[in-house]
């Protein structure tokens, strides 16, 4: 196995160099340490796409194990659709923090992705004292497609910004900054960190939430544990990029071809595959038709649908 | 020992358990029978946490209710009759999780658990391949391997056919003969609560209505009344037919 995360390594690698030289403008590798597209471009937006996929990535795949659900991810949960709602209201009233760039859109995209999660996880509640899995899973449904009429109205409102939010809403990686490759690096330590230590728990859950209570997992604490974390990234991520769909979905599927189930080996597999699989996505978003450039969730909806497609029929084959 | 002293529960006001009490000694076989909706799978429900309850469950001096999860575990095992798993997880993999209560990787209990329930030489195989029997132990290798001193059975033979409901209780039969072991076990079919238990909790409309030894709980009145026909009469119905 350590030999499969050397090989992830070296793929990861290769893609951010390949990624970080490739675009509309072509830049010898001699001038790379004083050129202004590497450094200021280029670099902080490959390597935003790659945290951003990771963090999604990660997140699916530990969405899956609990809700032993392989459909699961932020979109299932409701919670992507929640913090689009807080970030397009930032945009539209133009909610901003002095000196921080996209510091309104982050706080309120992560703000409403907690208070989405309080919101079905109260509605889940109520209908079912035992939290369980489909309850939840129902629940953020039904809340997504409420979140998204939201965000529709708040674009028809939005005037002139419109145009902007919608493009934001098809997700962008386009002018990433340093600052938000630290606030992704960051959260993603942290609460990346948090699931992988989780990760005998998820397997747990990946059996069946009552065989994980049976062998003497505290399944309410771990779900809640698990559930704020992935909220977090996600906020985070939609907060930077908008939002983009599919990586949380397909990307834990293929690694699990790779690595099996387990979440020990899953979720660090899962890091490496979300990085390279967005950064591969936004290369090209960006290069296709260029100087054109397409929307990054575009791009992973159109890649990612046709991946799924076949990963369900390779199984179904297989079976 | 554990005890139960007047359990309830309520699903939208309705009691579907009620006033239920009862102990279970170290070595008991204790049989929970009783028709569809008597309340059954509740009471063992509501002893491993999955449904809240009022009243109190207590394992030797300790409340149930402030006991952690892996303290808990450590004491009761629990096999019941849905065991789908959705991912490919190994045979081992699965079995180990018996083991997370503990915090160890104590291979030798996977090991004796596997070779307990005769599935050593596929410890690797995936559980999505096995039949409903090999799951089914997959998943008693896994108590096994969480070593409880109670072992809660929720109607764990239920769709297998006879030939592995035969062979799981044979393990539990050869487990069950370790000193301390208590069994509490939900079945439908009498017969089986007739051979191996010692005591029977015969259950109707949420409450115990007989609590004793198997001929006794299980006496023609009592079936009689609780499943409103002549039991006795049709399983000699049924075996004539052979």
């Amino acid at each position: 196995m350590p030999l499969t995360y050397l090989l992830f390594a070296v793929a990861t690698l290769v893609t951010f160099g390949l990624c970080l030289g490739l675009g509309s403008v072509m830049v010898p590798i001699s001038e790379w340490r004083t050129s202004q597209i590497i450094f200021g471009v280029r670099l902080p937006r490959v390597i935003c796409a790659g945290l951003v996929g990771a963090s999604l990535s990660i997140s699916g795949a530990a969405m899956q194990g609990l809700l032993k659900n392989p459909l699961a991810d932020g979109t299932t949960l409701g919670v992507s659709a929640g913090a689009s709602v807080g970030a397009v209201a930032a945009i539209a009233l133009g909610i901003t923090i002095p000196g921080l760039p996209f510091a309104g859109t982050t706080i309120f995209a992560s703000l409403f992705a907690f208070l989405s999660l309080a919101v079905i996880l109260a509605l889940s509640y109520r209908l079912d004292r035992g939290l369980s899995t489909d309850t939840i899973i129902l629940i953020g449904v039904i809340f997504s497609m409420f979140a998204a009429s939201i965000t529709s109205v708040l674009i028809t409102y939005a005037g002139e910004k419109a145009k902007n939010i919608v493009h934001w809403t098809l997700g962008s990686l386009a002018s990433q900054s340093y600052a938000n490759m630290w606030l992704l690096l960051v959260t993603g330590a942290v609460f990346g960190g948090i699931l992988l230590l989780h990760a005998k728990e998820l397997n747990a859950f990946a059996v069946g939430e009552e065989n994980a209570r049976n062998v003497g997992v505290s399944v309410w604490r771990v779900k809640l544990t698990v559930l704020i974390a992935v909220s977090i990234q996600i906020g985070v991520c939609v907060s930077v990029s908008g939002s983009i769909g599919f990586v949380g979905l397909v990307v834990p599927h293929m690694v699990r071809m790779i690595t099996g189930p387990n979440h020990k080996r899953l979720m660090p597999g899962a890091i490496f595959g979300g990085a390279i699989f967005l950064m591969l996505c936004d290369l090209a978003a960006r290069t296709l038709f260029s100087p054109r450039e397409l929307p990054i969730g575009v791009v992973t909806s159109l890649v990612g649908a046709v991946l799924f497609i076949r990963i369900f029929f390779a199984k179904r084959t297989v079976k | 020992m554990l005890k139960a002293e007047n359990i309830k529960v309520e699903y939208f006001g309705r009691a579907i358990a009620d006033s239920v009490s009862f102990e279970a000694a170290p070595g008991e076989r204790i049989m929970i029978v009783g028709p569809n909706g008597a309340g059954k799978s509740t009471v063992v429900r509501a002893i491993t946490g999955a449904v809240p309850y009022s009243g109190k469950i207590t394992l030797g001096e300790q409340d149930l209710r402030k006991m952690k999860a892996v303290q808990t575990a450590r004491k009761i095992g629990v096999l019941t009759q849905n065991n789908f798993v959705g991912y490919a997880f190994s045979v081992e993999e699965v079995v180990r999780l018996g083991r997370y209560a503990y915090r160890d990787t104590n291979s030798l209990a996977v090991d004796e658990a596997l070779a307990r329930v005769g599935l050593s030489d596929i410890r690797g195989q995936s559980v999505l391949t096995l039949s409903g029997g090999e799951l089914q132990r997959t998943f008693l290798a896994q108590v096994f391997a969480q070593n409880p001193e109670i072992l809660i059975l929720d109607e764990p033979t239920n769709h297998l056919d006879i030939t592995y409901q035969k062979r799981i209780f044979e393990l539990l039969d050869e487990w069950l003969e370790i000193p301390g072991k208590t069994l509490i076990a939900v079945v439908h079919d009498l017969s089986l609560a007739k051979i191996y238990g010692t005591r029977v909790l015969l259950m109707n409309n949420g409450k115990i209505v007989a609590d004793g030894k198997p001929e006794e709980a299980l006496s023609p009145e009592n079936l009689t009344a609780v499943y409103g026909m002549d039991v006795g009469e049709y399983m000699k119905t049924l075996l004539g037919v052979w």
